[in-house]
C-alpha cells in the first residue's frame, strides 16, 4: 500500500498506509493526522483538508480544477504548493507523497 | 476525579458527531476507554454523500466510514453496532440496553443526532416509500433505480433536490413535489431558489411547487402518489425528505433539559456534569446569533463534538461557531454561511443565467449571511465577512469591485 508522510509546522512527522482510490484527506483522518479536518467529507466545500504538497510531488500531481482553485484562495494561509488533500486521489505512483499541514489550521 | 487511564467514556451514537469525538479523545491524548454504540450496523459515517455520491453509486460504502475499523482498533476505539440504548440510570452512570445488558459509564456522550420526519400520510407506509437518512435507506432505493422507471421526491428541500439531481442523470422520470411556493423556501432567498427551480427543470425534472401530497394509492406497493388537487402522479416509489426529528428522548426520560434539542452549554455538557451531548440532537448557544440555535449541519456535529471531547479532555474549547452549509447538485455547487433570516437587505454579485452568482444579506447594514453559486473564492471571503459581521455598502453587489476589497482593514 502507498505510504504518505504528513509533517505538522512543527516537524513532527507521521507516516499512514493508504489504499488506492481513497483521497490523501481520507487517509489522514483515518489515522487520525491532526490539522487535516475533512468538514464537508471530500466534496471540496470546506477546506479544512488543506495542505503544502513538497514540490516534487507537486508537480506529477493532476491540476487543480477551478473549484480547488477557488476555494483554496480563502484556505489557512495558502501559498503555490498548496492543495485541498481530499482532491489528491492515492495512486500506487504516490507512495511517498509528502504533505504538509499549515500552522494555523487547527 | 479518577485515574483517566481508568475512566470509561461511552458515545451513544455513532454518527460523526459520535465518531469525531471518539478520534478527538484520542488526538487530545485520552488515555482510557472509549466505547461507541450505534444503532445502525456499520462503524460512524458521513451522511452527506448518502444524497450525492453514494446515491449516485460513485463512491463506495467504506468511503463513507469515519474510520475503516482496523482504524479505529488501531486508536482503541471500541464499536458496537446494532445496539440500542433504551435508559440511561444517572444515579448510577449506568445504560441499559435493548437487548437487557448494561454498560457502566464514567462520562456519557450523547450524539444521537436525528432521523427523518415521517410523512404523516395515508399509504406512507408502503414498502416502496423511503426516508434518505441512512445506508440502509439508499441501498434500499438504489436497487429501485433502474434508468426508465418513475420517482416521487416529496419535499423540496437538499435532500429532495440532490436526489431528485441524481436519479434524473441516471435515467430516472423524476417528479419533485413541495407544499410551498418554492423551493428551499427555508434557506433561501426567492432568486436563489428561482435559480435551482430553473436547472432542474431544465435538466428534465418534473418540479412542481405549491403542491399538496395527499396521500398514496396502491398496495401493497404505492403506485400513485395523490395530490392535493385530487389528481395522481404515476410513480415506481417515492423518497420523502421532509425534515428531522432530533433524537432526545433519552435525554428527556433521564430528566434532562431538552426543548428542541438536548440543552447543552458552549462546552457541550449537559445539565448533569457526566453528561455531554453534541451535533444534531442539541440546542446550544451561539455567540455568533446572539441565541441559541439547533443545528443540522455536519459542520456543527464535528465541532461541537470536537468541543465536547477538549470539555472531557479538561481543556477549555468553546464551540463558537459561525454555521454553514453546502449542497451540490448538477454541476452546482450551493454554499451557504450564517443564517439569513432577519435580514433586511440582499445584494446580487453576480449572474444568475451565468451560472455563477452569490446573495449577500444584510442586517442594519452588516453582513449576516451569505449564499453562493459556483463562486467558492466568494463563499470563503464571506465566511470571513459574515463572522466580523462586517458592515458593507452598495459596492457589495457591484461584481466590478474585488469582493476582498471590502475586506475591513485588519
Amino acid at each position: 500500500m502507498p505510504k504518505i508522510v504528513f509533517i505538522q509546522h512543527t516537524g513532527e512527522s507521521q507516516t499512514v498506509e493508504a489504499r488506492p482510490g481513497q483521497s490523501v484527506m481520507e487517509a489522514a483522518t483515518a489515522n487520525m493526522v491532526r490539522g487535516i479536518i475533512g468538514e464537508c467529507g471530500g466534496s471540496c466545500s470546506c477546506a479544512t483538508c488543506h495542505v503544502y504538497v513538497d514540490r516534487d510531488w507537486f508537480e506529477r500531481l493532476p491540476a487543480a480544477d477551478t473549484m480547488e482553485l477557488g476555494m483554496l484562495e480563502g484556505a489557512v494561509e495558502p501559498g503555490p504548493l498548496s492543495r485541498l488533500s481530499c482532491q489528491i486521489k492515492v495512486t500506487e505512483d504516490l507512495d511517498g507523497l509528502v504533505a504538509r499541514i499549515p500552522a494555523g489550521q487547527a | 476525579m479518577s485515574d483517566p487511564a481508568q475512566q470509561t467514556i461511552v458515545i451513544v451514537g455513532a454518527g460523526q458527531a459520535g465518531g469525531e469525538t471518539a478520534s478527538e479523545l484520542r488526538k487530545l491524548g485520552f488515555p482510557g476507554r472509549v466505547l461507541i454504540l450505534g444503532e445502525e450496523p456499520q462503524v460512524p459515517y458521513k451522511r452527506p454523500p448518502l444524497s450525492k455520491a453514494f446515491l449516485a453509486g460513485t463512491l463506495p460504502e467504506e468511503s463513507l466510514y469515519v474510520m475503516q475499523r482496523q482504524n479505529l482498533e488501531k486508536a482503541r476505539i471500541e464499536f458496537e453496532g446494532n445496539v440500542r440504548v433504551t435508559r440511561i440510570d444517572r444515579a448510577r452512570k449506568r445504560l441499559a440496553l435493548a437487548d437487557g445488558r448494561e454498560i457502566a459509564y464514567d462520562k456519557l456522550v450523547l450524539a444521537t443526532g436525528g432521523r427523518a420526519r415521517p410523512l404523516p400520510l395515508p399509504g406512507a407506509d408502503a414498502p416502496n416509500v423511503f426516508p434518505l437518512r441512512t445506508i440502509a435507506d439508499v441501498q434500499q432505493i438504489r436497487a429501485r433505480c433502474q434508468p426508465g422507471r418513475r420517482a416521487a421526491v416529496v419535499g423540496g428541500g437538499f435532500i429532495g433536490l440532490e436526489v431528485a439531481a441524481v436519479l434524473v442523470k441516471h435515467g430516472l422520470q423524476v417528479t419533485v413535489l413541495e407544499s410551498l411556493p418554492r423551493v428551499l423556501a427555508r434557506v433561501t432567498v426567492p432568486e436563489v431558489s428561482a435559480f435551482f427551480e430553473r436547472v432542474h427543470r431544465e435538466a428534465g425534472v418534473d418540479l412542481r411547487t405549491a403542491t399538496q401530497v395527499r396521500g398514496f394509492e396502491g398496495a401493497p406497493e404505492a403506485t400513485h402518489v395523490v395530490l392535493g388537487d385530487g389528481s395522481r402522479v404515476e410513480t415506481d416509489f417515492v423518497i420523502y425528505g421532509i425534515g428531522l426529528i432530533p433524537n432526545t428522548e433519552l435525554a428527556q426520560e433521564a430528566g434532562l433539559p431538552v426543548d428542541n434539542g438536548i440543552m447543552v452549554d458552549e462546552h457541550a455538557r449537559t445539565a448533569d456534569p457526566d453528561i455531554l451531548a453534541a451535533g444534531d440532537c442539541t440546542n446550544h448557544p451561539s455567540e455568533f446569533l446572539g441565541r441559541r440555535v439547533r443545528l443540522e449541519s455536519v459542520q456543527n456535529a464535528m465541532e461541537q463534538a470536537r468541543a465536547a471531547a477538549a470539555t472531557l479532555a479538561g481543556k477549555d474549547a468553546p464551540y463558537r461557531a459561525v454555521p454553514w452549509f453546502w449542497s451540490d447538485q448538477y454541476q452546482y455547487k450551493l454554499q451557504m454561511v450564517g443564517l439569513s433570516g432577519g435580514y433586511d437587505r440582499m445584494l446580487l454579485r453576480g449572474d444568475p443565467a451565468q451560472g455563477a452568482f452569490a446573495a449577500f444579506y444584510l442586517r442594519h447594514g452588516c453582513l449576516i449571511a451569505a449564499d453562493t453559486v459556483n463562486r467558492p473564492q466568494d463563499f470563503m471571503l464571506a465566511k470571513k465577512l459574515v463572522a466580523l459581521r462586517a458592515p458593507m455598502d452598495d459596492r457589495l453587489g457591484d461584481d466590478s469591485v474585488p469582493l476582498k476589497n471590502l475586506l475591513p482593514a485588519a
